[in-house]
């Protein structure tokens, strides 16, 4: 590579080019660092920032239908035009807040019960022998090679008044009358425990993999019973694992909408929902753009904290 | 025998006076079609530090395993102090363990590692900071009780763990590999600190090795383990001047073994004749006039005089120099016999080579010789 850099170039376009491989082969660690924070910079911080001055405008009959943020007027004066009534209508109107807290309340019970179902599910893969294992990690990875929509529907076909499982209760003599399921919170938490399992199942069992059984054998040697064990060294240790799955699934379920529309129906109410109801059926594009803002912030405050734990964590090592 | 030791010092001389502490009958262990321990037989009195010494894969780990209760036994039986082990689970077993990986609980402070065994059993709060301190002041750690394993050395963490192991007060430490993942100049320092320790706990320890020299600085006595088996046991004097097989007197230390037929057999001495030379053993030992036998010399006790004579005479032979390695404290002297074998020498270098007129050389003419109560005879 060098050796074809060094030699005289025939034409400028060579040279050119050789320069430029030049510079990369002595700034490829910068370049490296330069990608992602390209990536952070086009499709996470500009986007962000376009939905807050959305937030921050009025609605205007207009397309987009939104106030502009800067003004020219014909004197040369520029104006900038903060609107913060958006923010206050959510705050005050009682409707946006309870869905906040119902949202809240779903996501962090569908989390805990990932985690309750979750973690032994993981600590028997990490335990199952040489052959089970890889077979049961690809069991866990196989929901996704279809679509989450359609799975989504199938919980309808499952659920449903018709739907298989009361009908098989029916066949069966269990029950007389189909059980109401679907368009009920069951149903939304059905849907959301059943779709981010994985994302708990996942971290999990990358940290117990990790684990050191003589860890558990030494605790046992020193008196320990296994619950105190489990309880004294195997959660402490598998905690990095517990926070990682648990924000994977709070995160995407507290903004979930297409789970709380198909399976909760108009019955569970859901920032999601409420959100593309003010975005596509009222267009309302400044209320909704303060709604997701709102909602980026009560999100942002479990990753930091996250983060916080990481840091501790790497700290200690 | 000629190992002499003060009565008392050996208690499995006199078994009569004292119970053994631990009791291994008959256990064995298969994995599938392995036979990992094959139905082997020990006892080991109190205060005894015993060492099992073998290869990887002989099965020395997964005996000290079935001692913590970490391994099921196929057959046999383990008794310590009295009690048959075999309904008792590893929590409940007068054992402590040290492990080879230190096994250090990682999210514990080193005093919260070496508490948690009192903490199980509910010794109250004042008497536990008592004996966390005065352990962790036997293994010099007083000053890094605050920090986490992943904060100190390899030696810290490996005196943590014998501390950690230790402030139980266990009938039986377990100690597998203890200073495997030492360095080497650590590892022998170490060595001495470990016998010390356990002379002033005067706990009974088990010590899994592989590491001979750390078997023979150790130990009161030893059992050298090969395929599930004991090839022998006894003190490490026993076992390095009177091994009882090629096995044994190859796999500690070093010997020239090499074959012969018994000639005479005396009370007091034995007579063999090997393809080089005739040698007289000067004490007894049980075989036939007429047998194959193998005959062992250590190499640091064969002595090299520079002659053009032929040797005449039992217990020496003619041969050449055909290599010499220096090692700095030693020389190995590699040695041709007339029939082609080579003997391995060493000799102290207890001054300075120089090139001096008596100074042994390449392609030498020598004599080897040895005492003959040096000759050790092998009969498998």
């Amino acid at each position: 590579m060098t050796d074809v850099s060094h030699k005289p170039s025939p034409t400028s376009q060579g040279s050119f080019v050789s320069l430029v491989m030049r510079r990369i082969q002595s700034h490829w660690r910068q370049i490296i660092t330069v990608i992602p924070f390209f990536w952070l910079l086009f499709f996470f911080l500009a986007p962000f920032f376009i939905v807050a001055k959305i937030s921050l405008a009025e609605l205007a009959i207009a397309s987009p239908p939104f106030t502009k943020l800067v003004e020219w007027t014909d004197s040369g004066i520029v104006t900038i035009r903060l609107v913060f009534d958006n923010f206050v209508y959510i705050w005050e109107d009682s409707l946006y807040f309870d869905t906040y807290v119902n949202s809240l309340k779903i996501s962090i019970t569908s989390t805990l019960l990932c985690l309750l179902f979750g973690y032994p599910i993981a600590y028997a893969i990490v335990r199952s022998g040489p052959v089970a294992k890889p077979l049961l990690l690809f069991a866990i990875i196989l929901p996704f090679w279809t679509s989450f929509l359609l799975r989504v529907y199938s919980w309808m076909g499952l659920l449903a008044d018709q739907g298989t499982i009361n009908n098989l209760l029916i066949a069966l003599g269990i029950i007389d009358e189909p059980i109401r399921m679907l368009y009920t919170e069951f149903a939304v938490y059905i849907g959301i425990v059943y779709t981010y399992m994985p994302f708990m199942i996942l971290p999990l069992y990358a940290t117990m993999e990790k684990l050191d059984n003589s860890l558990n054998e030494a605790a046992a040697d020193l008196g320990s019973r296994p619950a105190n064990t489990f309880f004294k060294i195997t959660l402490p240790l598998t905690m990095p694992g517990i926070i990682a799955g648990s924000l994977l699934v709070f995160i995407p379920a507290t903004g979930e909408y297409v789970i709380p529309d198909l399976l909760g129906g108009g019955n569970v109410q859901m920032i999601g929902r409420v959100l593309f109801n003010e975005f596509s059926r009222n267009s309302d594009w400044p209320v909704a753009a303060a709604v997701a803002i709102v909602l980026l912030f009560i999100l942002v405050l479990p990753i930091m904290v996250f983060q916080y734990f990481q840091g501790k964590a790497s700290e200690e090592q | 025998m000629t190992v002499s030791s003060p009565s008392g010092a050996a208690p499995w001389l006199d078994q009569n006076e004292q119970q053994p502490l631990v009791q291994i009958k008959g256990v064995t262990k298969k994995y599938g079609e392995v036979t990992a321990v094959d139905n082997v037989d020990l006892d080991i009195y109190p205060g005894e530090l015993f060492c099992l010494l073998g290869g990887s894969g002989c099965g020395k780990s997964t005996l000290l395993r079935m001692l913590a209760g970490f391994e099921d036994l196929n057959g046999g039986s383990i008794t310590i102090d009295g009690v048959d082990m075999a309904n008792v689970p590893a929590y409940e077993r007068p054992t402590n363990m040290m492990f080879q990986s230190y096994a250090l609980f990682p999210h514990m402070t080193v005093e919260k590692n070496v508490a948690f065994g009192l903490e199980q059993d509910q010794v109250p709060k004042f008497d536990i900071a008592d004996r966390v301190h005065d352990i962790l002041k036997l293994v010099e750690l007083e000053d890094f009780k605050k920090r986490k394993p992943k904060q100190l050395s390899g030696g810290q963490r490996q005196r943590v763990a014998l501390a950690r192991a230790l402030v139980k007060r266990p009938k039986l430490l377990l100690l597998d590999e203890p200073l495997a993942a030492l360095d080497k100049k650590l590892r022998k320092q170490t060595q001495f600190e470990l016998a010390n320790i356990q002379e002033k706990v005067g706990v009974t320890f088990i010590v899994v090795t592989h590491d001979q020299e750390e078997a023979m600085t150790l130990s009161s006595r030893m059992a050298v383990m090969d395929a599930g088996r004991f090839q022998q046991i006894g003190t490490p004097t026993e076992i390095y001047e009177f091994p009882e097989s090629r096995f044994v007197a190859d796999f500690i230390g070093s010997a020239n073994i090499f074959e012969g037929r018994v000639t005479e057999d005396g009370a007091d001495h034995v007579r063999v004749q090997t393809e080089f030379c005739e040698v007289y053993i000067d004490h007894g030992h049980s075989v036939k006039v007429g047998s194959k036998i193998w005959v062992a010399l250590r190499p640091e006790k064969i002595r090299i005089t520079k002659t053009e004579e032929a040797a005449i005479g039992p217990n020496q032979v003619s041969a050449v120099i055909d290599d010499i390695g220096y090692l700095g404290e030693t020389s190995i002297y590699k040695v041709a016999l007339p029939n082609g074998d080579i003997f391995d020498v060493t000799r102290p270098n207890q001054t300075r080579p120089t090139h001096a007129t008596q100074q042994i050389t390449w392609e030498d003419k020598v004599n080897i010789s040895w005492e003959s109560s040096s000759t050790m005879l092998l009969s498998k």
